[in-house]
């Protein structure tokens, strides 16, 4: 926690104009009706360093709209957590993030998203170098039933990152050293990866996806399908490689984003409600709606 | 009744009905058994049949007769010149060997009825002992040569199961002769190897299915390169290229209606446009191939499609978060995992093809085809049109030649399922 303070003491001054635009308006929380609440997001959506830059985003799936003019920033080896209640598009936004939602034929996305100066949404922009920059792991470990090395390596090898077998060897060993799973697994690396448990398959996939050396990656519930114990060593993991790494994370655990996020952001309803640092979010909500949501009044 | 009903616990009234469950269980299992109960019965019924008809096609009858290689009666002098060898009559040496040992034999009609005891392909097969040894010259050795299929058959049922003596369409002068020759030992059943060496023939005893079978192997390989890799490709751009729209779905509907097109009706478009409009010839394996290719597409591409589809969609957005690029995640992800499904559609639709016959019949592949075909571009006919053109002839002999035909075919299809089978199983060993 302590490497990334800076970051987030220059947002505070980045972000102070916002912080007066809405104050939560007093009375009875309904889910219903709480759609026309939403209004400006509040807090602080703006990073001084950011990594990615998201403006005015909205994606459609066909007519209906899952996302209403979003605008965060997601600053340099940051972890920002997004969370909401189910449906909120959370997992639509993290998606658009490398374009994952191209594989949805009905999607579509307007607005700006930025890798720094990268526009993702450009019409002339190929999805593979974007990718390879931006890595993705899923709600549901989904290793290849290849083996554990084949699972690593495969990144490395379709980019053509590597041109000896000792260097691919080393990717994969400093992979999954870094997704600490290389204990566990070093004398079976040609074992099938479909026969970890559970929480391995899923630092398999992190593995997978840092082998390849990305600048963001976005993980999509990490652990939802997870025991606790495979939990919190995902959750160590996080906090480690966000010192090299710039994570955003989809989660539907409020304890996990308050451990390992440095800024929260809460979506309603395919609107983002507020950005704030992690403490103040679950200390001291800005909107209305997110202390109804970390109350338990509704999600 | 409903006030003890309302009495009873949710216990009591569940442990009513367990009965009732237990037994609509057993009928449920009763039925499951009894259908399969009848598949096997079907089958054992028809292994049977085509087994007890078709066992003796193996065995052949040859008759043992003293042949003097007798340069003057042949119009040979010199055994080595092809020429003087394509020309002798070496009908003439069986004819009198046969005279020799049945001097009774003596009006025109006995004379004929005794020739017709020996196969007329024998005379062949002495040239062929001649040319390979023109030592014989002069000499008078046994040989032992096809009998006739009447003969043939009559040896084989001579004594049935009734005790009584089959005579078939032999004649008692015939059957006499027979029974002599029996009694000198000059009859002998031996394996049929003429069975499979050779093409097709007029004369049952000289009939074998190996131009068939090579006819049906050299057909189902033109079918088989063509419409997989084209069934596969289709399926693949369907299922992870094509945009969904109202093209894609009037190919879609139309693929499935082929499914149900009847075969001859492919066999009728083979022979419009391979035959009629590419001018290409007839009866060739490779137009018998292009139409099977034609009738198999469907089947391939809707079982790969399946398959296709089964395979995770997480599979594929774990490829495509990593940046590989769609082809990549077909050819590395999609297709290794599909595979052992469209193995299991490709196997339906080539056995199907296998025993095929309508098209075949339309683009001449039930042509008369004595040579084995060794190309693509031979004139050949297939295993089941040789089982049609069989159990359509008169000849006794060939009954049983037809079940033997039809042992073949299952062997063939039989053995073609297992290699599926196990190059499915090594596939999907791999992962």
């Amino acid at each position: 926690m302590q490497a990334v303070n800076t970051p987030i003491q220059e947002n505070e001054k980045l972000n102070a104009n916002t912080n007066e635009a809405e104050r939560k308006p007093s009375g009875a929380e309904q889910m219903n009706d709480s759609a026309a609440k939403v209004g400006k997001t509040v807090g602080k959506p703006f990073a001084k360093h950011p990594k990615m830059t998201m403006r005015n985003v909205d994606v459609f799936y066909g007519d209906k709209q899952a996302i209403h003019d979003v605008s965060l920033d997601i600053g340099k080896n940051e972890v920002v957590a997004m969370i909401g209640p189910s449906g909120c598009g959370k997992s639509t936004f993290l998606r658009c993030l490398n374009r994952m939602n191209d594989t949805i034929e009905i999607c579509k996305v307007s607005g700006e998203i930025k890798l720094e100066e990268l526009d993702v949404y450009h019409p002339k922009q190929d999805v593979v170098p974007l990718r390879a920059r931006v890595g993705i792991v899923f709600q549901k470990p989904n290793p290849f039933p290849k083996s554990i090395y084949d699972n690593v390596a495969y990144g490395p090898r379709i980019h053509g990152l590597v041109e000896r077998k000792t260097d691919l060897d080393e990717i994969v060993e400093n992979s999954l050293r870094r997704a600490s799973l290389w204990e566990e697994v070093k004398d079976r690396l040609h074992a099938p990866g479909t026969g970890l448990s559970g929480g391995q398959q899923q630092r398999l996939c992190i593995a997978r996806t840092i082998a390849v050396s990305p600048e963001v990656i976005l993980m999509d519930e990490p652990c939802s399908a997870l025991d606790p114990i495979a939990t919190a060593k995902i959750e160590e993991l996080i906090t480690e490689l966000s010192e090299k790494f710039t994570i955003a994370i989809v989660t539907h655990s409020m304890q996990q984003a308050a451990r390992v996020s440095h800024r929260t952001a809460y979506f309603h309803m395919g609107k983002l409600v507020e950005v704030n640092d992690t403490k103040r979010v679950f200390t001291n909500p800005e909107h209305e709606l997110t202390e109804a949501y970390i109350t338990g009044r509704f999600g | 009744m409903t006030n003890s009903n309302q009495t009873l616990s949710t216990a009591e009234k569940v442990n009513q009905s367990l009965q009732k469950r237990y037994r609509a269980e057993k009928r449920f299992r009763a039925y499951g058994i009894s259908a399969i109960a009848f598949g096997l019965l079907c089958l054992v019924v028809l292994f049977t049949d085509i087994i007890s008809k078709g066992h003796s096609a193996f065995l052949q009858t040859y008759i043992k007769l003293e042949i003097t290689f007798d340069p003057v009666e042949m119009g040979l002098d010199d055994p080595t010149d092809a020429r003087q060898l394509a020309m002798a009559d070496f009908d003439s040496l069986i004819r009198n060997a046969l005279k020799e040992q049945f001097p009774e034999a003596s009006d025109r009609r006995d004379r004929r009825a005794l020739y017709a005891v020996v196969s007329n392909g024998a005379a062949f097969k002495l040239r062929e002992q001649l040319k390979a040894d023109p030592e014989l010259l002069n000499q008078t050795v046994p040989v032992w040569m096809l009998a006739d299929d009447d003969i043939d058959t009559y040896v084989k049922n001579r004594e049935d199961a009734q005790g009584e003596t089959f005579a078939g369409r032999i004649s008692e002068k015939q059957m006499g002769w027979v029974n002599t020759l029996i009694e000198n030992d000059q009859v002998e059943s031996r394996f049929n190897t003429t069975f499979f060496t050779s093409g097709d023939s007029r004369e049952p005893e000289q009939a074998g299915i190996l131009g068939a079978l090579m006819g049906s192997l050299l057909t189902l390989l033109v079918t088989i390169l063509l419409s997989f890799p084209i069934g596969v490709a289709a399926a693949v751009y369907l299922e992870e290229y094509a945009p969904q729209n109202k093209f894609t779905d009037f190919i879609e509907v139309n693929i499935n209606n082929l499914a149900a097109v009847p075969s001859i009706i492919f066999g009728l478009l083979g022979l419009a446009i391979f035959i009629g409009f590419f001018e290409m010839q007839r009866s060739l394996p490779l137009v018998g191939g292009l139409v099977l290719t034609l009738m198999t597409l469907p089947t391939i591409i809707i079982s790969s499609r399946a398959a296709i589809k089964a395979v995770p969609p997480s599979v594929r957005d774990a490829a495509l978060g990593l940046g590989a690029s769609k082809m990549q995640m077909v050819l590395h992800h999609v297709l290794p995992l599909a595979m052992p499904g469209m193995l299991t559609g490709a196997i339906i639709g080539f056995a199907q093809a296998l025993g095929e016959t309508a098209p075949l019949l339309m683009i001449g592949m039930v042509a008369f085809v004595v040579d084995v075909p060794g190309a693509i571009t031979d004139p050949a006919t297939a295993l089941p049109v040789q089982i049609f053109l069989w159990s359509d002839s008169p000849e006794r002999a060939f009954v049983e030649r037809t079940s033997a035909a039809i042992m073949v075919l299952l062997a063939f299809l039989i053995s073609m399922n297992t290699l599926a089978i196990w190059l499915r199983r090594r596939l999907e060993r791999r992962w």
